[in-house]
């Protein structure tokens, strides 16, 4: 059994310690706004935060994460209401949106460290978060807008 | 005004909702279906609710809820279909909810594909256009009908706005939900003709700029739910082992490890691979590293080398002894080009690529002595539900099909294999639903590729530099041939979404296109644009071909072979502005490219460099103009437009599916290489749209002119250095540069 914090709640979970959280987190918990994407660190579509940390959850076991505070798409504000998910919404980001709980999570990391960060900057940080309906001109303005409204 | 509510009954008898005469337009959008393939029915009881037919239902409060036909996998239909009826009804936009269809296909069948659900070869728009605004309208008649009852006023003083009927000499107003809750719906029904349809100028949201889409709110919160979110009660997980080779079946399977997995529930075999059921998803995914099995290997798919196939495919190509099935017949272009001054020759290759969707297959199924279910993120819910049927050995009506939100499906998402997993899997514990996920790498090795093909092109010029004939040969594998062999041999052994994209509005004295098919056995499928991906990237190419061989401009050369298409020059000429085509840049170069693909009009102009020492191409800007007839969703235009080029650039630059022996090399993320966001140009979009004119297509519309775009930008900033090969890998142009 492993406790820690998501979303503000303490749960437990009972499954192997060396669990990908992803599972946990979409599986145990139903919060399904986290995505599975490849299982490898390699498209970012399961961000989460742990401790405040942009974290893949597909490579993060549930041992890593005892005792931590975990935050998914679902607990990143109570009604949509991040500046990001209102700036989402105003640059009609997602198209397919599967990818976009992810891309959400990421650059909310960049925000709170870098509250106006460049168009470089940007790209920098979000690099790892594959969008295949190349939604990414749109995050970028998101971003900017999110950085400039808030 | 008395309360009404629910004095009338809902047993009106079931009445064919679109009349059949009168409408002429509309029997003709049908094809050759009777219009009862697609006429709505009044909706069976829903009480207190106002069903004017299968599409909509008026709630009290005021609500439009509007059934969504079409698998919404980020093109945007789900927003696109209930707003065509919603601005013939005259609905309030911001009361409007949509909710996916059942899988209905006599009720919800694209009338302009087969009758059937399947969201696919950018038909959606097309075929529901005008069906969804006379659904519309009948349903803004009925309102009036109602209206006038209730009122006691003859209808001819009636008139609508966003959510209400207006009385217009008393200015009475009575809103939607209170017709809901008053009205009666008449019996017979009015009855319209497209005549009935609103003009351009009268549209509240077609056209309209800002319109958000429908499904972006659910999809910044987390709360959408795509197929492998489904949660069901006592659900249990499914995993499957498909071979390393196709075709092969297991010889031995050693489970004694991974049946002790704790979780697993039951390891059942396939007749195509070896499926795990288990309680929890990460039980399934150690149990299906733990079983040993041996594979049978006696599989054709053993010979398929991809490498060594598109040479023999080249060779099929280039070598006129052999013929194949003609997709394009006008005149006799051979001999034309036999008897021409200039030959132009030369051979386009593109490999294999994989849809990559970020969603990777899944679906889960319940099979009960009732019946089968199916929540699955479907392209094609009407086959589904044949697929299921088979699978479970029952017959379509005891198969229901709920379609879930797509994460991408590009094509993918119309196969079986996914939908035989999970419908295998449930019939070995019936009761109890299975979802079964595919892992990234089940997902890379086990696609439905974009076929490997050669294009051989053949043109002949006179000493004036007109062209005298144009040939055209695809060889490659088929796509029909494995998913509708009727259809195949129907057409003689034609595949037209091979070659489609090779037929064009370029005018030819003579044009011949061949279908040369190889049969190597891999299974190939469609993939965003599917033919036109690669046939316009030979046919934009040899047009610059013959621009170079000419020595005029690559513009002019394709508004002469346009010049009794106006819309294809407008669109071609306002990108060559756009660009400011004619301005050198240093160290760069344009390349343009036009495509005439899914119904629009469209050009892209890409802004190209390369670097001389390793090979890497980089593409800086893209200016694109597309005519999509009317432009129902500017914005949403807009985003597919941007999406399909990026993912155009993405192809051809860095994708590429190598086969070896029967195994697919590739096999996540980290080796099969997709476009990032360092990565992409900026896009600069114009829409040229024409409110009179019927939708084209749009989800596919962008991809197929920027590859050629490219490769046309890397031969002007090369002095003539042609790339003939997707993906433009670095040796490959380096071998260009060398060569």
């Amino acid at each position: 059994m492993t406790s820690f914090t998501i979303n503000g709640r303490v749960v437990e979970i009972t499954a192997e310690p060396d669990t990908p959280l992803l599972w946990a987190i979409r599986e145990h918990l139903k919060l399904t706004g986290t995505k599975y994407g490849c299982g490898l660190a390699q498209c970012g579509a399961c961000t989460v935060h742990v401790d405040g940390e942009p974290t893949r959850a597909c490579v993060t076991w549930l041992e890593d994460v005892a005792g931590k505070e975990v935050t998914t798409i679902e607990g990143l504000s109570e009604d949509g209401s991040h500046p990001l998910q209102k700036s989402w919404v105003a640059e009609q980001v997602p198209q397919c949106g599967y990818c976009q709980s992810g891309q959400i999570m990421q650059a909310a990391a960049l925000l709170k460290n870098n509250p106006a960060p460049t168009r470089e900057e940007i790209v920098d940080h979000m690099d790892g978060n594959i969008c295949r309906c190349a939604t990414y001109d749109r995050i970028i303005k998101a971003i900017q807008r999110a950085a400039r409204e808030s | 005004m008395k309360n009404e509510l629910n004095v009338h009954t809902r047993s009106i008898s079931r009445r064919s909702f679109l009349i059949t005469a009168g409408t002429v337009g509309v029997a003709v959008s049908y094809g050759n279906l009777p219009s009862q393939a697609f006429a709505a029915t009044i909706a069976t009881e829903t009480a207190g609710n106002y069903n004017p037919n299968a599409w909509v239902t008026i709630d009290h409060d005021g609500t439009v809820t509007i059934i969504s036909p079409a698998s919404e996998m980020g093109q945007g239909v789900m927003t696109t279909l209930p707003l065509l009826i919603a601005d013939e009804m005259d609905a309030e936009w911001s009361k409007v909810k949509v909710v996916q269809s059942p899988s209905d296909a006599e009720k919800y069948g694209n009338p302009g594909f087969y009758g059937i659900q399947l969201t696919g070869g950018s038909e959606t728009v097309r075929g529901y256009y005008e069906p969804l605004r006379l659904v519309g309208a009948q349903t803004r008649m009925i309102l009036l009908h109602s209206t006038a009852e209730i009122l006691d006023k003859p209808v001819t003083e009636l008139h609508t706005e966003p959510g209400m009927v207006v009385h217009t000499p008393t200015q009475t107003r009575i809103s939607y939900g209170e017709i809901s809750r008053l009205g009666k719906i008449s019996d017979p029904l009015p009855q319209i003709s497209t005549a009935d349809l609103k003009q351009p100028e009268q549209w509240h949201y077609i056209g309209k700029k800002d319109l958000p889409r429908i499904d972006v709110p659910s999809k910044v919160d987390g709360s959408a739910i795509y197929g492998i979110d489904v949660q069901l009660p006592d659900m249990l997980y499914g995993a499957v082992i498909r071979p390393p080779v196709q075709g092969e079946t297991p010889a031995t399977i050693d489970d004694s490890e991974a049946k002790n997995v704790p979780g697993i529930t039951k390891i059942v075999q396939l007749p195509y691979g070896v499926g795990i059921i288990g309680e929890t998803i990460e039980a399934t995914i150690r149990a299906k590293e733990m079983l040993s099995i041996e594979w049978t290997t006696g599989s054709r798919i053993r010979n398929y080398s991809s490498a060594s196939l598109i040479e023999e495919y080249r060779k099929a190509g280039s070598d006129l002894s052999q013929t194949g099935v003609n997709a394009v017949k006008k005149g006799e272009a051979a001999q034309a080009i036999a008897s021409s001054d200039i030959l132009i020759e030369a051979d386009y290759l593109s490999d294999h690529v994989y849809h990559a969707t970020m969603e990777p297959m899944n679906a889960t199924a319940l099979v009960s002595d009732d019946g089968v279910e199916v929540w699955a993120p479907t392209q094609g819910p009407t086959f589904t539900q044949g697929f299921a049927a088979q699978t479970a050995g029952t017959t379509t009506d005891k198969v229901k099909v709920h379609t879930t939100m797509l994460g991408g499906g590009f094509g993918r998402r119309a196969e079986r294999d996914f939908v035989d997993d999970a419908v295998s899997l449930a019939k070995e514990v019936k009761g109890r639903p299975v979802k079964v996920v595919w892992s990234r790498e089940d997902d890379v090795r086990h696609g439905k590729y974009r076929p490997l093909v050669a294009q051989h092109v053949r043109v002949g010029l006179t000493s004036s530099g007109a062209i005298s004939g144009w040939q055209h040969r695809v060889a490659a594998d088929s796509i029909f041939a494995r998913t509708l062999p009727p259809v195949f041999e129907d057409a003689g052994g034609l595949d037209d979404v091979v070659t489609e994209g090779a037929d064009f509005n370029y005018d030819m004295p003579t044009h011949e296109v061949e279908y040369l098919r190889q049969d190597n056995g891999l299974d190939i499928g469609y993939w965003r644009a599917v033919g036109c991906g690669y046939t316009k990237f030979a046919v934009e190419c040899v047009i610059d071909e013959i621009a170079a061989t000419r020595n005029i401009d690559p513009a002019q050369q394709r508004l002469e072979l346009l010049a009794g298409e106006p819309r294809a020059r407008k669109v071609i000429e306002n990108t060559v502005k756009m660009s400011d085509w004619s301005r050198p840049r240093e160290g760069r170069a344009l390349g343009l490219a036009y495509s005439d693909s899914f119904g629009a009009h469209c050009a892209a102009v890409a802004e190209v460099s390369v670097n001389r020492e390793n090979g890497q191409i980089r593409v800086h800007k893209v200016w694109t103009s597309v005519d999509p007839g009317v432009a129902i969703q500017p914005q949403n235009i807009e985003a597919q437009m941007t999406g399909a080029i990026t993912h155009g650039i993405s192809h051809a630059l860095y994708e590429q599916i190598n086969v070896v022996n029967g195994e697919v090399q590739e096999g996540n993320f980290d080796t099969y290489r997709v476009i990032r966001m360092s990565e992409i140009p900026e896009i600069e979009v114009s829409i040229l749209g024409d409110p009179t004119q019927k939708p084209s297509g749009m989800g596919e519309v962008g991809l197929p002119p920027i590859g050629p775009a490219i490769a046309n930008a890397f031969a002007r900033l090369t002095d003539g250095a042609r790339l003939r090969h997707y993906p433009f890998l670095p040796e490959r142009v380096l071998e260009a540069l060398n060569g």
